[in-house]
């Protein structure tokens, strides 16, 4: 079995339970592929990286506003805090692994999880404010090196 | 009768642990150790043929049972 069976990159964009949960099933698909994977996680797709105690609060009104505008906001199927109720009884029904464990399968890969500096700037983060087991932040340049060399990039 | 060097029952498991649980098991095994996959999932009878042939791990058998779909794949 090949150790490189070439790479992919998903920019993770989208931070909504429903977008998620595709976004870690398909990195830890391609993993299993044996390929290099790499998660771009930016804007909203970075709240699965931020650890579970920390609010965004923001230093300024505008991130202080986002703050208050995408705490716990899981999807857009939400319906106060319903549509992802829903979703993961449906998932425990059916067996499917909840977000949250396909992201610690993911790490387990070796699926790179790279969090988008300029997201945490935005949103007042510090690396201390995100998760351990990921890779240091980076930038679109960075993220643009990885996707030249990948034959499947996705936008999620 | 393919002898088996281990078995890896991903009963109740659904998409996509029973593939990535298949490929942590063969990695713990040796080139040309024979692997037993037990699923339940019904989307594994495609998926399995399809990532052994991708990944260029030898689909030996594969059988339906009752319900539970058996896969063996030998390690590249």
């Amino acid at each position: 079995m090949s150790s490189d069976e070439g790479r992919m990159t998903i920019v993770c964009w989208s931070g909504e339970m429903d977008k998620v949960w595709p976004q870690y099933i398909l990195a830890t698909t391609g993993a299993a592929y044996g390929m290099h994977v790499t998660m771009f996680c930016t804007f909203w797709g970075l709240f699965p990286l931020k650890r579970p105690d920390v609010k965004i609060t923001g230093d300024n009104w505008m991130t202080k506003m986002m703050g208050a505008m995408t705490n716990n906001r899981l999807s857009h199927l939400n319906f106060g805090g319903v549509g992802p109720k829903m979703m993961r009884a449906v998932a425990d029904k059916h067996k499917v692994a909840p977000p949250d464990e396909l992201i610690g399968t993911a790490k387990e890969l070796g699926v790179k999880l790279a969090p988008c500096q300029m997201t945490m700037d935005l949103m007042g983060l510090t690396r201390e404010d995100l998760v351990d087991g990921i890779e240091e932040p980076l930038g679109a340049a960075a993220a643009m090196a990885e996707m030249k060399r990948s034959s499947i990039n996705l936008f999620i | 009768m393919t002898a088996v060097t281990k078995t890896l029952d991903a009963s109740g498991l659904a998409c996509p642990m029973p593939i990535v649980r298949t490929r942590q098991a063969l990695d713990g095994l040796a080139t040309g150790d024979v692997l037993e996959l037990i699923s339940t999932d019904r989307g594994s009878w495609r998926d399995v043929p399809a990532w052994a042939e991708s990944t260029g791990n030898p689909l030996l058998e594969s059988r339906e049972e009752d319900g539970r779909f058996i896969f063996l794949i030998q390690k590249a």
